[in-house]
């Protein structure tokens, strides 16, 4: 699985595997517990996805009906925030990617004979983790609001135009998309660095390929694994995440994303229908992304 | 989101101590980057990723009145009294969270180490199914993970409170669990339990004395993992919570019209907390790798 990249014991060779019935026992309550609690919701969201309103019923009251409209409608209407999701995770990603590999790149191979910088540099990596990222995305709203000291002196130094925001704006949500996934980014290629052979860049470098040639022929390849665990964790959770680009949080008026329409649906106006043909089509869309991208990059032993 | 990587990166560090470190330091040559540009840019991008850390700890001191944006001189008070404001509901909120967190720990542990064993240990018809079953649920996107699980709460008429939160947490634990304790009983060495079957352990001996200890730093890695992952869940949570508040939710929640100060003292707490187990850890970690080497 390409989150494996994370926990990466050595494996050594093990018994072969038996067949016995202990091993459906061990199985089959957690299969289980996923068949129940993971695989019939989205069935539940896929039936619910084809809704149509209860004619006779309150607001929130529907039936169950093969309503297809339901998607050509969520399509017109959504299409932009469709399209400005996978545009902002895309962009998100690609900046988490630049600013992730050089830091990851850092502590897997430069710091390698220094293992206590190695130790601190991993930890202050995961140290966001240890706070709640809610606080972190609004810390930045405050930061970088109007009234801050960053904006204004960006003001006064002419670096930004006087009427100018950051927040509310899509550059902001893009920020701070990037900035949250940065830790999922660096630690699996991180985790592929940590273990590249740094003979095979000698070699590289004996056979007289320049750094930059050395990086993109024998380095980046080989951290390849770590490149694709790192852009799937980023990119999938922040096509779908609605944090960010709430109101209340980076976003503002025209920044809303597909996490806010279907949270808006679901939980707001009760149009279940919609959230759930929404949320279909995010899935669909990521998961086809998910195939090429692992396919083209290479590396299906991932999965 | 956030918490998918937070206990991965402890399981990462748990993972360690079993990784034979490959061709010890051969200089590298300085390639390319420069010699200074590498580290200034890398202190660069780890200020960046600072910033809102060290912003959330100084704040937890602001002399605030409600909302928490304007510095207004240092105290100790929101420290002292962090379950006064609100009548507590941040305490509520904190209370709730590790209340969700501890359970679906132990639930999500417990199913996922024995997925794991299985997988490694056993055969079995449509094993290219299950992987994929265990995949899934880490490529979907949480929103709609949430919106699933409300959807079917919604058609089967469960109310959602308490136990829907747990039912959800535990299920996106799962996989996470498995792919960290997998990597622990792949990277056992058969040997050992051999050797407790020589000396004529019965299996059940044998599993609980040999192979369960031996497992045990994946499992608790594992545990770390998920309670990470379900402590820091706003998404999913939003979505079958009803009116029960969690920690992140009363920081959404709160978001419109000002976070008290005293949200900012939990998370500094939980945060140094955190911190001082981790470095504890790798400490003990480091000093173990010592011992080896002598």
């Amino acid at each position: 699985m390409a989150f494996a990249a994370f926990a990466t014991a050595e494996a050594v060779p093990q018994a072969p595997k038996r067949a016995s019935r202990i091993g459906w026992f061990l199985l089959a309550p957690g299969l289980a517990y996923l068949a129940l609690f993971f695989l019939t919701p989205l069935i539940s969201l896929l039936l619910t996805s084809l809704q149509a309103p209860d004619l006779y019923g309150d607001i929130g009251a529907y039936v169950y009906a093969f309503n297809w409209q339901n998607y050509v409608d969520v399509v017109s209407e959504y299409g932009e925030h469709i399209l400005r999701s996978f545009g902002y995770a895309l962009v998100a990603t690609a900046a988490a990617l630049l600013i992730s590999y050089p830091i990851a790149y850092y502590i897997g191979v430069r710091c390698r004979s220094r293992p206590l910088l190695q130790s601190i540099l991993l930890v202050l990596v995961i140290a966001p983790f240890f706070i709640s990222f809610l606080l972190r995305t609004l810390a930045w709203k405050q930061l970088l609001s109007d009234e801050s000291f960053i904006i204004t002196s960006l003001k006064a130094l002419s670096l930004m135009a006087p009427d100018a925001h950051f927040t509310g704006t899509a550059f902001a949500v893009i920020f701070g998309l990037t900035y949250n996934f940065i830790p999922f980014m660096t630690l699996p290629i991180y985790t592929t660095l940590e273990r590249l052979d740094t003979r095979y860049l000698e070699a590289g470098a004996d056979l007289y390929g320049s750094p930059a040639t050395v990086f993109r022929k024998v380095t980046l390849p080989l951290s390849m694994p770590g490149v694709v665990a790192g852009t799937l964790l980023t990119f999938i959770p922040a096509a779908g995440d609605y944090v960010n680009a709430s109101r209340d949080f980076l976003g503002g008026t025209d920044t809303a994303m597909i996490g806010n329409v279907i949270e808006a649906n679901f939980l707001v106006l009760l149009n279940y229908p919609a959230a759930a043909a929404l949320s279909i089509i995010l899935m669909a869309v990521i998961l086809a992304i998910v195939g090429v991208y692992v396919k083209r990059a290479g590396t299906e032993d991932l999965l | 989101m956030s918490g998918v990587g937070a206990g991965a990166a402890l399981a990462n560090l748990e993972a360690e101590e079993v990784r034979p470190l490959p061709s010890k330091p051969t200089r590298t040559r300085r390639l390319g980057f420069g010699r200074w540009l590498l580290p200034v840019y890398v202190t660069i991008a780890f200020v960046f990723l600072l910033i809102p850390i060290v912003y959330t700890i100084v704040f937890s001191f602001n002399d605030s009145i409600k909302s928490n944006i304007a510095w207004r001189g240092f105290t100790l008070d929101k420290w002292a009294n962090v379950c006064v404001v609100e009548n507590g509901a941040v305490c509520e909120a904190f209370g709730n969270s590790i209340l969700i967190g501890v359970i679906s720990t132990l639930v999500a542990t417990t199913l996922g180490t024995m997925i794991a064993i299985a997988l490694v240990r056993y055969r079995f018809r449509g094993s290219g199914a299950i992987s994929l079953l265990l995949f899934l649920p880490m490529a979907t996107p949480e929103v709609v993970l949430g919106a699933g699980l409300a959807a079917q709460f919604l058609a089967v008429g469960v109310p959602k409170d308490m136990l829907t939160i747990i039912l959800a947490h535990v299920m996106f634990c799962i996989s996470f669990v498995v792919v960290t304790v997998k990597a622990r009983v792949a990277s056992l060495d058969p040997a050992l339990e051999e050797a407790g079957r020589d000396l004529y352990g019965s299996p059940v001996q044998v599993f609980w004395r040999v192979t369960f200890p031996l497992l045990m730093p994946g499992i608790l890695a594992a545990a770390l993992l998920s309670f990470a992952l379900s402590f820091d869940d706003f998404i999913i949570t939003n979505f079958n919570s009803g009116s029960v508040t969690t920690f992140p939710k009363y920081i959404y929640i709160s978001a419109t019209r000002g976070i008290p100060a005293e949200a900012n003292v939990i998370a500094s707490a939980v945060f140094l907390l955190a911190l001082v187990a981790v470095v504890v850890a790798q400490l003990g970690h480091a000093a173990r790798e010592k011992r080896l080497a002598r």
